[in-house]
């Protein structure tokens, strides 16, 4: 045993922070939105720390003054914590704030598995994030990496993908699956499903050893009572039609 | 360093403190230093099995409040001498546990023992939480019934994410599962799961299956683990556990019961 404690110590850890997309350069906007968006939750938003994410508007050519946003921000009550996205010239402007630059890859969508609680909030924030910005224009969806789980997912546990979610192991009864693409289980289903979460109804369930409890795409379900003899415990394939779920064998 | 093993189920009833109690002893019989915690406060039962309950003093608690020091409050076994039993206390609840209180307890211990066996509370509160947080090894206890089943399910959910080894990226906790309570005639008549349906749900390392036997009461009412029973089908194959745990190859045992043959060949069934 040391006598004296170190003066201090590295530890690698992750920070939550939602992720402000912007779409417009119109400060007005951004303004009136973001403080309707509080006004819905006040306690949610306060002193919430915040990564600015350009790449759309950049996509878009419109220029933005990232000084002027990030003291909005500020004004407004949030902590601006990073840049993504950024042109040269935006960069610079973070740099001299000291906010630090995210030049990393497309974003690909964080795996997310753990204990209900600790899940619950990550949804949530992402969502709110978009939400805040889609009344101003008609988000382009960018395409979502898709979230791969090799390990067992046990009762009571819950996974939440934001675009496609593909699954090697079981997953067991008690356990949840949720995802705004499509869901693939490559081996026995026995929990619940629920695909296309965001209404996506065009997203499908294809499993190995169809057992669920509960499946949905895009809120229509169905629980295991309803499901039928014939596709229970085979590999099948589940999709929307007409406001009717298909579960249909996969020869 | 000592081996931390959590020995936990989720459903309460299953056997954990009767597999502590006799993993505890195996290990000690083994030549190992072992130390075995009750981390049931409030419902102390580990010093019953392990037959030193007139001799409780201090207790875990007191430990961790600082009012003993470990050396006051285990109590070294009468029939091994290189085994330890932490009694939990009787008058307290679970909210008396804290986790810098139980990970002082744990390494302190680990400076001077080999293994420490922690014997869980069931439910997935802190109790239980807290057994399994300092885990190195986990030995998942079933019984052959979907209940029990579906809780250890959850806690083996909660192994993979709560843990230490858990928040700090380490290797996961190596998870082993013991099949308790079983009994062969009655997963052959289809009243009880078998191993495999167990296994298709759990999927786990087998360390073993313990027969559904009488002298497991009987032992736990006199105070003395099941293991030292030599007799015994359920002290024998907590004997092959201990025994599989520390590296061996013992073929499992008392999956078919013993008298499979001879049933088969009467066609008799009860």
């Amino acid at each position: 045993m040391l006598n004296t404690p170190p003066a201090l110590e590295f530890k690698s850890s992750t920070f939550f922070a939602p992720i402000l997309i912007l779409y417009t350069h119109d400060m007005v906007a951004i303004e009136q939105t973001l403080q309707e968006k509080i006004n819905l939750a006040p306690e949610f938003f306060r002193d919430s720390p915040l990564i600015i994410d350009l790449r759309e508007l950049n996509k878009l050519n419109q220029d933005l003054d990232f000084v002027q946003i990030t003291q909005l921000l500020r004004r407004i009550g949030f902590f601006p914590v990073g840049i993504r996205g950024g042109n040269e010239q935006q960069n610079k402007q973070a740099r001299t704030l000291s906010i630090p630059i995210d030049t990393v890859r497309e974003q690909g969508n964080s795996i997310t598995i753990g204990e209900a609680q600790k899940q619950e909030a990550a949804p949530e924030v992402t969502a709110a994030a978009k939400e805040s910005i889609s009344p101003i224009a008609a988000p382009p969806q960018a395409p979502v990496a898709a979230t791969l789980v090799t390990q067992p997912i046990r009762s009571g546990q819950r996974i939440y993908a934001s675009g496609d979610l593909i699954i090697l192991s079981q997953v067991s009864a008690g356990a949840e699956i949720m995802a705004e693409g499509n869901i693939h289980v490559y081996n026995t289903l026995r929990g619940r499903a629920l695909a296309g979460v965001h209404g996506n109804t065009a997203a499908r369930i294809f499993c190995f050893d169809l057992q669920a409890e509960l499946i949905s795409i895009a809120g229509d379900y169905k629980t295991s009572e309803d499901l039928n003899k014939q596709t229970y415990k085979n590999p099948v394939q589940i999709y929307l039609q007409n406001h009717a779920l298909i579960i249909k064998e996969i020869a | 360093m000592a081996r931390i093993i959590v020995v936990t189920s989720g459903k309460g009833g299953v056997g954990k403190t009767t597999t502590s109690a006799a993993i505890a002893m195996g290990l000690a019989k083994a030549g190992h230093k072992t130390a075995v915690i009750d981390f049931d406060v409030g419902l102390r039962n580990l010093d019953l099995i392990l037959g030193c309950e007139r001799r409780v003093v201090y207790d875990f608690i007191n430990v961790i409040n600082g009012e003993a020091s470990l050396n006051q409050a285990l109590i070294r076994d009468k029939n091994c001498n290189l085994l330890y039993i932490l009694p939990a206390s009787q008058t307290r609840d679970k909210d008396a546990l804290t986790e810098e209180g139980v990970g002082r307890v744990l390494d302190e211990l680990s400076k001077d023992f080999e293994y420490i066996v922690c014997d869980s509370p069931a439910g997935i509160e802190k109790g239980a939480n807290l057994a399994l947080y300092f885990a190195d090894d986990a030995f998942v206890v079933t019984n052959p019934e979907v209940s029990s089943v579906r809780d250890s399910d959850r806690m083996l959910g909660i192994l993979s994410s709560k843990s230490r080894r858990a928040e700090r990226n380490e290797d996961p906790i190596k998870e082993y599962l013991l099949l308790t309570r079983y009994d062969a005639d009655r997963v052959k008549s289809g009243e009880m799961l078998s191993l495999e349906d167990v296994q298709e749900i759990l999927s786990l390392e087998l360390l073993g299956i313990i027969p559904e036997s009488k002298s497991v009461l009987s032992a736990s009412n006199a105070g003395i683990p099941v293991i030292l029973d030599e007799k015994s089908e359920a002290g024998q194959a907590y004997a092959d556990v201990v025994a599989r745990y520390l590296g061996e190859k013992r073929p499992h045992r008392f999956i078919d019961g013993k008298h499979g043959f001879l049933r088969r060949l009467f066609g008799g069934r009860k």
